[in-house]
């Protein structure tokens, strides 16, 4: 194996035996000789649900409950990398940290793991509820592969992380369920493992907590530790990982630039992508005055794309026919978030064509969204386009097109060096100032001013 | 980085029979000690007498089998008083029988842990065998008290106990991974683990003598571990001759049952995260 190598699989398949169909009977004769006869068919059953040598993952018609949770997966980690692996439910996201766990073992093939390697499946396995905070942080690190010398050494650290100093020495089930959570975090996020395997631990715990494991995480990878990690979340996967790998039905279906295989996962999954074009124009929006032709979200630099740095202006782009004269149209883009709030919607400013009938032809409008305004995360964009007097919509276009803004912790975004949750739908970078003295009876000196926007102190 | 070997571990699928890694349950002896230590803290968590149920389990037991089979059915006992003689094998067998039953349901009761983090799972069943342990202990006492009762003074045959009592714990230590291996698969264990610990009990010398077995079945009553270990425990207390007729095919099935019970478990191991 290569020295620079952290993980290598080689054509993991795992198979699954769900387990079995319940049989339906149409007489009570026919129940009670199944009744009678149903120790003998369990003890089969069971039996049989860990055998799978004559399983075949290419023949799936061969038995009807086995599954294949994983098929034929290869894939290797650098040293260092983070690497997010996303899809949907029943892909096989789990499955494959399970096998690198050693939780559970593959039905085939084989992987290699070069280092220290801790899982991080669940916060707080083994916690329980009888025992006192300091008792289970330390069951919960030895869990996770610390020895005791080395939890002695680092619980205080631990405790402090976590914030509940007081009740240590109280039984756990008198936590509130936030306090249980921050203690088990703390202990994981003390590990040093050189190689970290975290399933969708930031989906737990509030969003706080979610953020703070984020930042933690960011941490980690900084530190030149390799971390595999599965989550639902987008921004997380593009903000965290160098690389993202989607799997779907078990197999790999996409590798590369975490940015890449995120808007292909969510092109296939959301049916929204960054450019939406009607070829054929009878199946346009639109009707016999305009009509809607492509809706295209693009960089500053004219490129279409699907992921944005929140520090950039993004291009909004209607292409349209206008095929009657003599109409007075209003081109306008409303931009909703994922959860449906509407951060705005915003109508032509082109002055060159405000209150002048048009021509016939073809017309390109683009909105410039400057850098710094939109929050990250998914944003969906819906087109429409009115005439004037009377007013008139021509045609209307729901979430034709989709994109995905992040927020890196480079600092010189909105967030600056803050790693939490940021709530709005907008995320503009502001002027702010500070007024200081050190004597508060004093009238206030001079004032420095900081001015993000032009970043000099004046 | 640092000088020390980085560790490779290579996963791949697992077939046949496994040997034991100690290498591996050594790494891991940190955890073993915080597992027992868990059992033990929540064994008695919010009780009002917390250990003296310890106590007080076996005390009633003896109790009852005193005036049972003691007064009533008078079962004759080789000129022992029929409370030590009971009590002697009794201390034993409650651990045993107890070590056993939480031992066989070790992986299910554990079974949220199972499927979500790695260690060594032979630790599952081998931690309710060693914080069975402190029961055990604690029940000396009744024991120690019913010696200076009947003014037993101690012979040299008490230099055997610490044979007996390694015995006593491998015998649940083997049945635990036997059975907590099957009742991963086959929840049966679990309903029929009281009804074999009741007969196990009439299958041993506790309330009877083993001198009332038939010469022509000693053998086959002695393969049964748990007669030598209550055979044992008597002649090192009560001073008797030891009765190595009954103890060593019970050592010989000791042996057996470990040495096949982590075999088994080893080769169950692997589908255990699959079919909880």
């Amino acid at each position: 194996m290569d020295k620079d190598l952290a993980i290598k699989i080689e054509h993991i398949s795992k198979c699954y035996r769900i387990g079995m169909k319940e049989q339906m009977h149409d007489s009570m004769a026919s129940a009670m000789m199944d009744f009678l006869r149903s120790p003998i068919r369990n003890f089969r059953n069971y039996r049989s649900l860990y055998q799978f040598d004559h399983a075949d993952p290419d023949n799936a018609a061969d038995s009807t409950d086995v599954i294949w949770a994983l098929n034929d997966v290869s894939f290797d980690v650098k040293k260092g990398q983070v690497i997010g692996i996303i899809g949907g439910n029943g892909a096989g996201k789990s499955t494959i940290l399970k096998i690198l766990s050693k939780i559970t073992d593959p039905t085939r093939g084989r992987a290699e793991i070069r280092g220290r390697v801790s899982s991080l499946l669940e916060v707080g396995t083994g916690f329980h509820p009888d025992l006192t905070g300091r008792e289970n942080v330390y069951l919960n690190a030895t869990i996770l592969g610390m020895k005791k010398k080395e939890v002695d050494r680092k619980f205080d650290d631990i405790v402090d992380f976590s914030g509940v100093e007081k009740f240590i020495d109280t039984p756990v089930k008198r936590y509130s369920s936030g306090m249980k959570v921050r203690l088990a975090f703390s202990v994981a996020a003390h590990l040093e493992p050189e190689i970290l395997i975290v399933d969708e631990v930031l989906s737990v715990g509030d969003a706080d907590f979610q953020k703070k494991s984020l930042s933690k995480m960011e941490n980690i990878g900084q530190e030149g530790r390799t971390v595999l990690f599965v989550s639902h979340s987008m921004s997380a996967v593009s903000r965290l990982c160098d690389r993202a790998i989607l799997l779907g039905q078990g197999k790999v279906v996409a590798d590369g630039p975490a940015d890449q295989v995120v808007s292909a996962y969510m092109n296939a999954s959301s049916g929204t992508s960054a450019a939406r074009v009607w070829s054929d124009p009878g199946k346009a929006p639109g009707g016999s005055v305009v009509r809607l032709r492509a809706v295209r979200v693009r960089t500053e630099d004219g490129e279409i794309s699907e992921t944005f740095d929140i520090r950039y202006p993004i291009r909004l782009e209607m292409e349209y026919d206008v095929m009657r004269p003599g109409s007075v149209l209003l081109p306008h883009f409303n931009v909703l978030n994922s959860q449906g709030q509407c951060a705005f919607t915003t109508l032509d400013q082109d002055l060159q064509w405000r209150g002048r009938t048009r021509p016939v032809g073809r017309y390109v409008s683009t909105a410039w969204i400057p850098g710094n305004l939109l929050a990250e995360g998914m944003f969906y964009v819906s087109c429409y386009c009115l005439t004037l007097n009377p007013d008139t919509r021509q045609f209307g276009e729901r979430s034709a097109i989709a994109f995905l803004v992040s927020d890196g912790l480079d600092g010189d975004s909105a967030r600056g060096d803050y790693a939490k949750q940021l709530y709005g739908v907008v995320r503009p970078l502001l002027r702010w100032t500070t007024q200081f003295s050190p004597n508060a009876e004093e009238p206030v000196a001079g004032a420095a001013e900081h001015d993000p926007l032009i970043g000099r102190t004046s | 980085m640092n000088d020390s070997p980085v560790p490779i571990t290579v996963i791949r699928p697992r077939t046949g029979w496994q040997i034991l890694d100690l290498v591996e349950l050594k790494d891991y002896r940190d955890l073993f000690y915080f597992l027992v230590w868990r059992d033990i803290k929540v064994l008695y968590a919010q009780t009002v007498l917390g250990l003296a149920w310890a106590i007080l389990n076996p005390l009633t037991q003896i109790a009852v089998f005193s005036i049972v089979f003691g007064k009533v059915a008078k079962i004759p006992t080789d000129g022992i008083p029929y409370a030590l003689f009971t009590t002697v094998a009794i201390i034993p067998w409650t651990y045993m029988s107890e070590a056993m039953t939480l031992s066989s349901q070790s992986l299910v009761t554990g079974q949220q842990m199972l499927g979500k983090i790695y260690f060594p799972r032979l630790l599952f069943p081998l931690t309710g065998v060693l914080s069975k342990l402190v029961d055990f202990c604690i029940s000396l006492v009744i024991l120690l008290g019913f010696l200076i009762y009947y003014r037993v003074t101690p012979t040299w045959n008490l230099l055997y106990l610490p044979l007996f009592m390694l015995m006593m714990v491998a015998i649940p230590a083997g049945a635990g991974m036997w059975l907590s291996a099957m009742a991963i698969r086959f929840r049966d264990v679990k309903h029929a683990m009281p009804f074999v610990v009741k007969m196990l009990i009439y299958l041993a010398p506790i309330v009877y003598s083993a001198s009332k077995i038939p010469e022509k079945y000693r053998m086959l009553y002695s393969l049964n571990p748990v007669v030598g270990v209550i055979e044992g425990y008597r002649a090192c207390i009560l001073g008797t001759a030891m009765p190595w007729q009954y103890i060593l095919p019970g050592m010989i099935t000791t042996v057996l049952l470990v040495v096949g019970g982590a075999l088994y478990f080893k080769k169950m191991e692997r589908v255990f995260a699959d079919v909880i």
